[in-house]
């Protein structure tokens, strides 16, 4: 039988939302399979999202250690090769923190490695058949993952229907003595929060976001101006951080702002899944993109294929004079 | 300090359309424009920056084929000192751990304090730095953007959820996989490509590496691509056709009725 565990990530004592996603996840794998919650932390926190994991899982194991307070990548791996069965199917979230762990563990267990997998499409033998994501959302493949060694595979939270209420009454086991070794060569100093910015783009209920599309510096003034002329403020994708033109604080995406405005004004953004990420709320989305190829145009509710160079003056314009 | 950067020849998102093939498997791979990984040019830039303050050199490494070599020639314009290309039919079809195998073969003949992956490439997995780390016992970290030097030890910092930062110490030697944003990459002319022209760039083959046949390439992949599909992704946006004054009077008229304005 198919022995699948689902790590259990969670913050403060709350588990993510991946959490409910995996049960759906791992029945897609292969329905028969045993699913096994795990959880790596230490006191109250860790006890509390073990005994509402039961709800979700048939059997939940906790290790409790203080070097695992903090989920140091280097220090998980270790609890996790002490605990989980050779063989066997780790399921993660493809996160920062799946991305720093999983990789190295798929080595550690011999097991093959499927990344940023957003569906699965059913097992033939020892072989499971995968879907993903390419060149930044623009193509999508399938692929065949090799299981008869075992796999670490990390989904795309989100991707997966999250399972209502109650679906199981399981126990937690204990296995901190299993823990083993936690030395490492990483240790975790601290979080820093980022910063917050003159401008809270959290709180807007109208967002003009601009991404790659705007080109140049001197163009940021264009959609400031339709901003403007929209009562709004400016948000941005990640390029437009990168290149130290607007402020971190400005960035919607997972490793920027999670917004909930009621409009959302793509401008000159291709829509990457991480961007989405941080797009809460079910906004009506306004995109407007040169490439009518590009993957936000399956998400947005309105669609406009223009140079937003040339579209925004023109929509600002027409704003101003109603 | 002695930092190995590994790169790698992808096509470029922004300037291409991706379009499938007539028989649907694969991408139109006929006038795909390639360039480096996004990621790879702020790693370089990083390794270019240390070892300017502390003293070294920057070698870039790349698993491809020939023409793999004009990306490794484009970094040592950047200012990294050394490359080598990793190049073997036998290597073809290699899933992540296949890389990571080749690249430690190479690793291995060397010394080398800090080994940099971009956070990502074109496929997205983020996978061989991980692996790479814990082939060679090395510690890692991923999604780094902010790295401060010190003794035999190396602060860095993660982004996480959020845009906030994970403070780490790291012994050295170590693998770090970088995220954009933790420099301003500097611009490559013509000049400095021409600079490094003649440069002569090692090639090394599975034999070279001792790396057995099968142990890497499509025989040793145990994640394989199957085919490249458009997935049904329902509707998608109503899209606004017909002069540009048109366009905006209907767009205005929804923006109305949503609260936009």
């Amino acid at each position: 039988m198919t022995q699948i565990f689902a790590y259990i990530p969670f913050q403060n004592g709350v588990a993510e939302d991946v959490a409910m996603e995996f049960p759906t996840a791992a029945a897609k794998i292969d329905k028969g399979a045993s699913l096994t919650a795990v959880l790596t932390g230490s006191g109250a926190d860790l006890d509390k999202v073990a005994k509402e994991m039961t709800g979700l899982y048939a059997e939940v194991i906790k290790i409790d250690h203080a070097d695992l307070a903090y989920p140091n990548a280097e220090v998980v791996r270790k609890a996790l090769l002490n605990t989980i069965p050779a063989g066997a199917i780790v399921l993660m979230p493809h996160n920062t923190f799946g991305m720093d762990l999983a990789p190295g563990l798929s080595v550690k267990m011999n097991a093959a490695y499927a990344a940023d997998i957003v569906n699965f499409d059913g097992m033939e033998g020892a072989t499971l058949k995968a879907s993903r994501q390419e060149l930044g959302g623009a193509v999508s493949t399938h692929v065949a993952v090799d299981v008869s060694s075992g796999a670490i595979i990390t989904i795309r939270p989100g991707s997966f229907a999250a399972v209502d209420g109650k679906t199981a009454s399981g126990a937690v086991v204990d296995k901190s003595s299993n823990a083993g070794d936690l030395s490492a060569k990483r240790k975790f100093i601290e979080v820093v929060q980022a910063e917050v910015g003159d401008v809270d783009i959290t709180k807007a209920d109208v967002l003009v976001s601009i991404g790659r599309g705007i080109e140049e510096q001197e163009n940021i003034e264009i959609a400031e101006e339709l901003a403007k002329a929209m009562k709004t403020v400016v948000s941005c994708s990640r390029p437009i951080v990168d290149a130290k033109w607007l402020e971190k604080g400005r960035q919607v995406g997972t490793s920027g702002k999670t917004v909930k405005p009621k409009v959302y004004m793509a401008m000159g953004i291709s829509g990457s899944f991480q961007h989405l990420g941080g797009l809460k709320g079910n906004p009506f989305i306004v995109a407007v993109n040169k490439n009518p190829k590009a993957p936000i145009f399956q998400v947005a509710d309105v669609g406009i294929v223009a140079n937003i160079i040339e579209f925004m003056p023109e929509l600002t314009s027409a704003i101003n004079d109603l | 300090m002695e930092i190995l950067v590994c790169v790698k020849r992808v096509p470029d998102t922004a300037e291409n359309e991706f379009e499938l093939n007539s028989a649907g498997n694969d991408l139109d791979r006929g006038d795909l424009v390639y360039s480096v990984n996004e990621w790879d040019n702020y790693a370089v830039e990083e390794a270019i920056q240390i070892v300017d303050k502390v003293g070294g050199n920057v070698t870039v490494i790349t698993v491809g084929d020939s023409e793999s070599e004009e990306v490794l020639r484009r970094e040592m314009a950047m200012g990294a000192n050394n490359g080598i290309l990793l190049s073997d039919d036998a290597f073809e079809g290699s899933d992540g751990k296949g890389i990571a195998t080749i690249l430690k073969a190479e690793i291995e003949k060397g010394k080398y304090d800090l080994i940099f992956t971009g956070a990502q490439a074109d496929e997205g997995a983020g996978q061989v730095g991980g692996m790479l780390a814990a082939m060679l016992d090395m510690p890692y970290a991923s999604l780094v953007n902010k790295i401060e030097m010190g003794e035999g030890k190396i602060k860095v910092g993660r982004e996480i959820e959020g845009g906030n930062q994970e403070m780490n110490e790291i012994a050295l030697p170590c693998v770090l996989s970088i995220q954009t944003g933790i420099n301003e990459p500097r611009y490559v002319g013509i000049r400095g490509i021409r600079k490094v022209a003649s440069v002569e760039i090692p090639v090394k083959s599975a034999s070279d590496l001792g790396l057995a046949a099968g142990s890497v390439g499509k025989a040793g992949a145990k994640t394989k691509r199957i085919d490249y599909f458009v997935p049904d992704m329902g509707a998608g946006a109503e899209m606004l056709a017909g002069s540009t004054d048109e366009i905006i009077a209907k767009l205005i008229e929804k923006l109305k009725s949503k609260g936009g304005l």
